[in-house]
């Protein structure tokens, strides 16, 4: 327990370290969402033309 | 036209043609050279009203506000460097020209700096004695103001055929210029501020020189190319 | 050799070998990661002047250095898509900017953490990286901003691309001014220059941090891509083709 408290500098290194994991979390699983939601429109155009022909 | 002469034909010509033209429209429209003028001094004048009038603090904020405020003053004048002309359809005609685009990119932007750049460093005297600069610091902040509007007035020419014919032209144009023009700033502040301590200002200067060097043999042809770009 | 460069660079190509091959990004990064936060944390012995404080060198070096590289590779490949006129190559820029400006945001932020207990406050100007990284996220603004006001992709990519080449010229500028800067002013640091050698248990977590963070980088990169692609090539046949064919994706 007393590793995890860094020192007195524990709330420092964890929030750094938290952030970090959080912003990379965070634009990963906003490229995700934007892929998912690229491909569903391309999906959504073509199957509707395909089906007016 | 006295410098068309015969070892050089053309070049020169469509540089001098460019700047002349647009300096006479300046000429015609007194207000675009002078309104970026008064721009200046009112930002010199915002400092002393926002943080008090006690000569020790002016003398030591004097010459980065006079830096900051041309900054801001020559970023205002960017915006109309290309737009007048391509409001009008001249652009077109300097880009299918058959004289170089560079070239003529530094001729509109000579006379940019010509109507913008230097009646800012011929005024800021003026301005640095309501600062209580010391005369003999006065020349060293018109040297810098003059090597570095320079620099400003190439690196904007980028910025301004990058945005040209773009809504929102002003905002973004600011956006892209002042994070290029930080150096220059910096550079140029802390020369003067380290000519009024009576330290060692020459590597400022020399860094200045070397900055306005760089840009007007590269930032022409930048500028060139975002033309092309911007009016496809 | 040649040949793979051409196909690589074709869309559909790309599309299909970028999903191979991210995995073979994520699982190095996840590994060298996983082993540079626990030694970094628990194993690395503590700095005699910063204590424990001085961890966060793990987060914030790499950070600072992902910054930079995502600024050289959207420059570059800018410049690889104004010359040679590649379609993928300014996909790639397109995709660099966000991830390079998330990662400038991290070393600004880390490093202000860390100044926090060093010099008792949130932000020093003097410190010419932290300084330098701020005007680094602004180029990053300006980027994102001009890319975003100009409607057509293809103009907008090369737009960007200038300004992008500009701005690698200007960071260097920038690095060497601000340095000066803050020698005038007796400006602080956080990671002494040419001090003593580090010590090896300190040293090897953070080359396997920096070297995890770049895998990492090229696996968000080539997902990001992906997806820039095939947002740029919905109008194509292949896009149709793959969309209707059974197995999709």
């Amino acid at each position: 327990m007393e590793n995890l408290a860094m020192g007195n500098y524990g709330v420092y290194v964890w929030s750094c370290f938290g952030l970090t994991l959080a912003v990379i979390v965070f634009s990963d699983w906003r490229a995700r969402l934007r892929h998912k939601r690229v491909y569903r429109e391309i999906e959504v155009r073509i199957k509707a033309l395909e089906e007016r022909q | 036209m006295s410098d068309s002469g015969p070892q050089i034909p053309g070049i020169f010509s469509g540089l001098w043609a460019t700047a002349r033209r647009d300096l006479l429209l300046a000429w015609k429209r007194p207000g675009d050279v002078l309104n970026p003028l008064f721009f200046f001094a009112m930002v010199c004048t915002l400092f002393p009203l926002a943080i008090g009038p006690s000569p020790e603090q002016l003398e030591f904020i004097g010459p980065g506000v006079l830096w900051v405020a041309a900054l801001l003053s020559t970023l205002l004048s960017l915006n109309s460097l290309f737009l007048g002309d391509f409001e009008d359809g001249s652009l077109d005609q300097l880009l299918v020209s058959p004289q170089p685009l560079p070239v003529l990119a530094l001729g509109k932007t000579l006379a940019h700096w010509l109507t913008s750049g230097l009646p800012l460093v011929l005024v800021s005297p003026i301005l640095a004695v309501t600062y209580r600069m010391p005369a003999s610091v006065v020349p060293v902040m018109m040297l810098t103001l003059l090597l570095g509007t320079i620099s400003l007035s190439l690196l904007g020419s980028i910025g301004a055929a990058l945005t040209v014919g773009l809504h929102r032209g002003t905002a973004l144009l600011s956006l892209l210029i002042l994070p290029l023009a930080m150096p220059v700033l910096l550079l140029g502040a802390n020369t003067v501020s380290l000519a009024a301590g009576n330290d060692i200002y020459t590597t400022g200067v020399w860094a200045l020189g070397a900055y306005a060097i760089a840009s007007l043999s590269l930032a022409p042809y930048a500028t060139a190319a975002a033309l092309r770009i911007s009016n496809e | 050799m040649w040949k793979f460069f051409h196909r690589l660079a074709s869309p559909p190509h790309f599309y299909r070998l970028a999903a191979v091959f991210a995995p073979w990004f994520a699982l190095p990064a996840l590994v060298l990661i996983a082993y540079g936060v626990y030694a970094g944390l628990f194993l690395a012995p503590m700095d005699y002047q910063q204590g424990d404080a001085f961890r966060i060198i793990y987060v914030h070096v790499p950070s600072a250095y992902l910054s930079i590289m995502a600024y050289m590779i959207m420059a570059i490949s800018g410049g690889i898509g104004l010359i040679w006129r590649m379609k993928l190559a300014h996909a790639v820029a397109a995709a660099a900017a966000p991830l390079g400006a998330a990662f400038t945001f991290l070393a600004l932020v880390t490093g202000s953490i860390w100044g926090r207990p060093m010099w008792g406050t949130w932000w020093e100007w003097g410190d010419p990286r932290l300084t330098s990284e701020l005007i680094l996220l602004f180029l990053y603004f300006g980027y994102m901003a001009l890319r975003g006001a100009i409607d057509d992709t293809a103009k907008a990519d090369k737009a960007s691309a200038v300004l992008a080449l500009v701005g690698v010229v200007n960071v260097v500028i920038v690095h060497y001014s601000v340095e000066w800067w803050s020698s005038l002013h007796q400006g602080q640091t956080l990671l002494k220059e040419g001090g003593p050698a580090m010590d090896p248990g300190m040293l090897y977590p953070l080359l396997a941090m920096i070297l995890g963070f770049t895998f990492l980088f090229g696996s968000l990169l080539l997902r990001r891509v992906r997806t820039e692609v095939l947002f740029r090539e919905r109008r194509t046949r292949w896009v149709r083709e793959m969309i209707l064919s059974p197995e999709g994706s």
